[in-house]
Formats: structure tokens, sequence, C-alpha cells
């Protein structure tokens, strides 16, 4: 951590998790202490403090999360924090120079950052979002500043030598695309940012607008004079109102200072910039239903050709990316496209950020260098799978991606070695499973997200996603059939042959996967109508155990319809007329005692 | 104990289109103006009833029919009146593997509401929705703009209870 102060300043994660852990209110206890002490005095180096609201750091299972910045000295991350905290620690830390170290984030928070390479996220924790003047201090819109005294054929020529691909998932060399559009002919072309972060598991894209959305302008900034683009686009989710918030704001300080609108910084360069509100839909992920959806039409995808380098919104030259891939371009400007083409692997170069989620012990945003492993990023950045329990697979990719097993833990994490294996990168959602988790129920889980999203243009999808879905819940329910299996993958290898967009195209990725690697999940439950991971109700028989039973009683606390009778050293029963089949009881079992 | 489907909203009374008309003004020069302008109407009338759909066609110069092929084809609009409390369920990854099904299980207990339903009360709509982006503290819900993480389904339930005794 590079960042310096000349003041006291205490950096408050403000973040969706941060505020929904309670941001604002230690925000505002901070600011109340301050005052009460004296503390807001500018003339003293050490009595003017601050509080400054910045983004999401990462770590959203630890928040609130603040960094106490004194100058002179070195910063001390407090995880956990809430308002009732505040005063013993402006009293000891801030007034007294005692660090409080029982709550002081130790060496398992730090071991977070370890194998993180943060240069997209490096200044989202320490910008306040919501300020202009801050951004520009941190050394903000100067790669901008910087393209704008080379060619825009210098930029293109600039990113195209950084290696960077499109981080929406399909992995596009970035510089091409952009070539493709420039090379159109046309005098009015559209800059379009994808802000569409639809994938279930995904939050990197919400993360960067809320903490840092001067950096995806500036990075859209880049692309337009690189392009020729004069106009611009941010379509965001309306699910991300934080981050709607924040980049409306973004855009008008930007145009008030002279960075966004007519001859930016008095150049010949003009660039207007809008946000457009999504309003809850899958596909407009997809480039061509996300350019229908900007035109105020029902949100369904084009075939392609024409590409949107040709023929895109409003029928002009279009080019989209994605909120990383911009968020990427000012570090590759201002240090140069070798620095850049130095991190990564041979044809993933630079850094991507994942959402890490599901069951792993630190829940939350990473960004590290591509290529590195499953392993890695699982048990080193991750810290491994949370109660004990055995890791069982990750989905990467999210409903367009596949799971991985045990097996392919060593395996390299960079764009081709993901679709070797049979995942993808995709937006980088990263959703670790255990034990626990039935993988048929996981397929019929992202069945039932892709059906009902796809959006009933082509046949294959809307027909097939059903079928699909018709037959896993059949075997989740135990009325699988012996020749399912083989229906699905036959339905699924269809679909994907024959969807007009990367909706139906990857939607049987899941199943196929599942398939390939937990086929006797599916046995047991088509041939033995058991669920291994007793995830689907219909197939438990909620019986005590009682050879596993410890008889401590856990059970009889989680049940939440009072089904289980239970007495001090005696085995748990289940009124099977009164349960419910929650599984409550076997989520809490520490000992796996209940089938 | 569900809402009986109520699409429009006249049933004798007058109904002011001002806000409506306003809006539409501000958005008649635009290029693809149909998505603003309907979140906004939505915003100031709660939902979107026949009489304001027919409304807005004219203003735009478009047919019902396409307008209402927007309005189906997007999650967030509404043709039914919603409850006073939007109950966001995430069923995102991060959270159905966290146990989310739970969760909404916990509300139809409640309220008696399903999926997309409103109480008789028009106070509670359950809305599960696909994935807040706050996966990090998953299961996550929201209540209108709150959003609550790291739930059991026996606080969410506590939570709930909560909001069905606020006044109002």
């Amino acid at each position: 951590m590079s960042y310096t102060t000349d003041h006291v300043e205490v950096h408050v994660c403000m973040g969706t998790a941060g505020v929904a852990s309670g941001g604002h209110e230690v925000m505002e206890a901070l600011e109340q202490e301050f005052a009460k002490r004296g503390l807001k005095n500018a003339e003293s180096k050490e009595r003017n403090c601050a509080a400054k609201q910045t983004g999401c750091r990462g770590l959203c299972a630890r928040d609130v999360l603040i960094d106490v910045y004194i100058p002179g000295k070195e910063p001390v991350t407090y995880e956990h924090v809430s308002a009732e905290m505040v005063p013993t620690i402006v009293e000891e830390h801030i007034v007294g120079g005692n660090v409080v170290e029982k709550w002081a984030a130790k060496a398992d928070y730090f071991q977070f950052y370890d194998k993180q390479k943060r240069y997209v996220l490096a200044d989202c924790g320490r910008v306040d979002p919501e300020s202009l003047e801050d951004y520009i201090k941190l050394g903000g819109y100067e790669a901008i500043k910087k393209a704008l005294t080379m060619t825009p054929e210098q930029v293109i020529d600039e990113v195209k030598k950084s290696g960077l691909r499109g981080r929406g998932g399909g992995g596009f060399p970035t510089g091409l695309k952009w070539t493709f559009c420039r090379n159109s002919p046309g005098d009015h072309k559209y800059l379009i940012c994808n802000a569409d972060e639809g994938d279930p598991g995904a939050f990197m894209d919400r993360s960067i607008i809320e903490g840092n959305p001067h950096a995806v302008i500036e990075g859209m900034l880049i692309a337009g004079y690189a392009i020729g683009c004069d106009e611009g686009y941010i379509y965001c989710r309306a699910e991300y109102p934080l981050a709607i918030v924040r980049v409306i704001k973004a855009i008008k300080d930007a145009e008030a200072a002279g960075i966004l609108g007519d001859k930016v910084f008095g150049t010949d360069f003009h660039f207007k910039l809008k946000l457009k509100e999504g309003a809850g839909a899958f596909v407009c992920g997809e480039e061509t239903a996300l350019i229908a959806s900007i035109e105020g039409e029902r949100g369904m995808p084009r075939p392609r050709p024409p590409f949107p380098a040709v023929k895109g919104l409003w029928q002009k030259p279009s080019n989209v990316n994605n909120v990383e891939t911009f968020a990427n371009l000012p570090g590759i400007l201002l240090n140069g496209s070798e620095w850049y083409a130095n991190i990564g692997t041979e044809k993933s170069k630079g850094t991507k950020i994942f959402a890490l989620s599901g069951k792993v012990k630190s829940t939350g945003l990473v960004e590290v260098p591509m290529g590195i492993t499953v392993r890695e990023l699982i048990f080193d950045v991750g810290g491994g799978i949370p109660k004990k329990r055995k890791f069982k697979a990750v989905q990467l990719g999210g409903p367009s991606g596949g799971c991985l097993t045990p097996d392919h833990l060593e395996t390299p994490i960079d764009y081709d070695s993901l679709i070797a294996a049979g995942a993808m990168m995709g937006s980088g959602g990263v959703v670790v499973m255990d034990e626990t988790n039935c993988m048929v129920n996981v397929a019929h889980f992202f069945l039932t997200f892709t059906q009902r999203e796809s959006c009933g243009k082509c046949i294959p999808c809307r027909i097939g996603t059903k079928t699909m879905l018709d037959i896993l819940t059949r075997i989740i329910t135990g009325q699988g059939r012996e020749e399912d299996i083989d229906l699905l993958l036959e339905v699924g290898n269809d679909i994907k042959t024959a969807s007009l967009c990367g909706l139906g195209q990857t939607a049987p990725n899941p199943v196929l996967t599942t398939v390939k690697y937990f086929r006797h999940e599916y046995e047991a439950h088509i041939r033995d109508k058991k669920c291994p991971a007793r995830e689907c109700a219909e197939l438990i028989e909620f019986v005590v155990v009682d050879d596993r039973c410890k008889k401590c009683g856990i059970c009889k606390k989680a049940c939440p319809v009072d089904a289980i009778t239970w007495e001090k050293g005696t085995v748990a029963y289940i009124d099977k007329s009164k349960c419910v089949k929650c599984r409550e009881c076997i989520v809490n079992c520490p000992f796996n005692a209940i089938d | 104990m569900a809402t009986e489907v109520k699409e429009t909203e006249s049933a004798g009374k007058e109904i002011d289109f001002t806000a409506c008309d306003e809006i539409c003004e501000k958005y008649k020069d635009w290029k693809g103006a149909t998505i603003p302008v309907l979140q906004q109407v939505q915003e100031a009338y709660g939902y979107l009833f026949s009489e304001i759909v027919e409304r807005i066609a004219d203003n735009l110069n478009m047919s019902a029919h396409q307008i209402y092929g927007v309005i189906t084809f997007y999650a967030q609009f509404y043709t039914k009146p919603r409850g006073k409390y939007v109950i966001r369920v995430c069923r995102g990854t991060a959270c159905h593997v966290q146990g989310s099904g739970r969760i909404s299980e916990v509300v139809c207990e409640e309220f008696g509401i399903k999926n997309g339903e409103t109480s008789a009360d028009l106070k509670f709509t359950l809305e599960e929705v696909s994935c807040i982006g706050a996966c990090g503290m998953a299961p996550v819900i929201m209540i209108n703009n709150k959003t609550y993480g790291n739930l059991k389904p026996e606080e969410a339930r506590k939570i709930f209870r909560d909001y069905a005794e606020l006044q109002g």
C-alpha cells in the first residue's frame, strides 16, 4: 500500500456489502467522534482527521472494513467494524497512538491479498468514488491526456501489443475489435460499455463502477478516441442502484470539468456519454440484444453478420466492451504495453478479477495475474473450504461455464486452459461447492435460470432449455428414467449447435460438464432414488442414523417446526408428520447423521 | 392470499395523467425513449396499468402492443400493483449454494405469497431475482433498497416479522 496522506484519513468501505453491513453508521460515528474531540482542525496535522468513503476492497465477508492512515505510520486495517467500536478506535489508536489489536486485521486477512496483483482494483478502496478531485489527485485522467498526444492508430497499436482480451467472457482481442469499428465507414460511431452484469455469481463490474467510476469513463474516453466514436453509452443493469447513482454523478462532474462533451481537454476530440439503465433481462448482456435494448426494443439478439462494428446501434458502427476491459485501459496507456504484456501467460495477458463466492472462507473480489492455478485461487487466496468440509467442485463462468473437480486443481486460469478443461473464463464468477452441494441440483439451478432468461426468439434455445429443465426436474424429484442422461446430452449438444446467440450456445454447459464429471450422482438419483449430497429434499428420508448420531441436540434447536424430539443422552427422532423437509437439521448436524 | 389480477386502475375514479404526460414530453425527442419513459412512469404510478400504457402509446406515437411487447420482455416492469415492501430474494448461484431457496419458502410461510405475488393487504411482494451482486455475503435479500446478508432462515423470518409490525 503506497497511499499516503498529509492528515489522518480513515477509509470506510461503502460498496454494496459495506453499506449493507453498516458502512453509513460507521461513517457517521467517525464524523461525530472527530467533531466531539475537536479533531477536525485543519491547522494541525495530528488533529485533522477525515472519514472518507471508498469502494470495495474485496473481502466483503469481513465488512465493514476500515483503513486508518496516519502520516508517517503504516496503515492499519480493522475488520467487522461497527459504529459502537468507533469511539475506542479513535480514542486508543488515532488519539493515543496504540493500535486496537483485538480488532485489527490479522495474518489471515493479508493472506487474501498475498497472491493478488491489484492493478485494476488498485484504487478501489482508496479513492472516493464520488469525488472527481480525489480521482485526479491519485493520477486520474493522465492516461487519456497521454493518449490524446498520440494518434488513434498508435493507441490501438499499444492496446494490441498489450495483448488485452475482452473481459466480458469471450476473450476476443480488444485492439483487433477496435480496428474493425475504426475501419468501418461512417461519420458517427458509438461506443458502448456493457455493465449488464447478469451472470449470477459475478459482481466485479458492479464493484468497479461503485468503487472507481471515473476509471471506466477514462477507459471509454481512450477507446472512443482510438476508434473515432463521438458518443457513448454505459448500459448498467437496474439491479445495481448504487452503481447507477455513482456513474451519473461521475458523468456530470466530468462534463462540468471539460473532460466529457465538446473538446475533451481542449482538443478536437468530442465525446458525449450517457447512462442507460437496464430493465431486468439477462440476455441483454449479449451485445446485439443490448443494442436492441438501448434502442428501446425488446432486448432480443440479432443475427450476426452484420456485426455491430459494421451495423450496430441505430445502424451505425458500434463497439461494445465490458466494464473491466475499459478499466484496464488507463494502466496500459500509462505504464505501456510492455509492462502489461509481462503480466499473465503467453496468450492471456494482464490480471483478471474474479468474484469468489460459495463455500470458501474468504468470499469477495480478487484480482490475480492470469495463469494462477485453481488451487491457488481457492485455497491460498480464498483460504479453502469452511467447516472442515471437502472441496467438491468449482463453477467457473456462471450459467455459460462449467464445473471443474478436485482433479483440475492444478489447471492454470487463462482463457484457453479453461476452455480445454470444459469450463470458461466467462465474466469471472467463481462459485465453490463442497460435499453438501448436489451437482444435479446445481445443474437444475442453472437451467432454471437460462430457461427463464431465454428470450424465446430461436427455437432450439426456447424449447430445448425447457426440455432439459423438465428432465432435470424429473431427476431431482425421483422420477428420473434410465435414458434421461443420454437424452440430456443429446438435447444439450443440439442446443449448443443450433442456437442464435451466446445464451443458447452455452446454456447446456453446466449440465454437460456435471454429467461428464459427476455422472455417478445422476445415476444415484435415477437408479437408487438417492441424493448423495442430501440436497434434493424429495430424495431424503429424514431419519436419524443411530450410530452416527452423537446425541448433541443441535438438530432439535435448528428445527423451525419442532418436529424433532431429543433429550440429553438420547438419539434424536424426527416426526415425519410435522417435518416440512426444510433441511435445517441436515445443514446444522456436524456429524452427517441424518439420511 | 395473493391479490386477484388487477391491471386497470380506473374502476370509476379519475386518473391524473399529468406526471405521465410530463415524462413523455421530456423524452419526446429522444431516440429509444421507451424504456426510460416506462421506468419513470412506473416510478411515479407504482405499476403500469392498462390506461397508463394506452396513454404512453398515444404520447410516444406508438401502438399499445409495441409497448406491451417491451413491458413483458423485461423483468422489472409490472402490470399489477406491488406491495409497500418488496422483498427481493437473491437466487444467484452463490446464494443458491448457501441455501437461499429456503428463504423464499420462509416468505411464503409468513405471508402466503410466492414469487411474483403480492399479499392481499398490499404490504409485501416477493420477487426472486437472479443476482443482486453481493455474492460475498450470500445468502442475500433486499427489502426495498436495504440489503441484508449472511442470513439464516430464522433470522430472515425475524426481519420479515419486524417489517410486518411496522405501521402503515
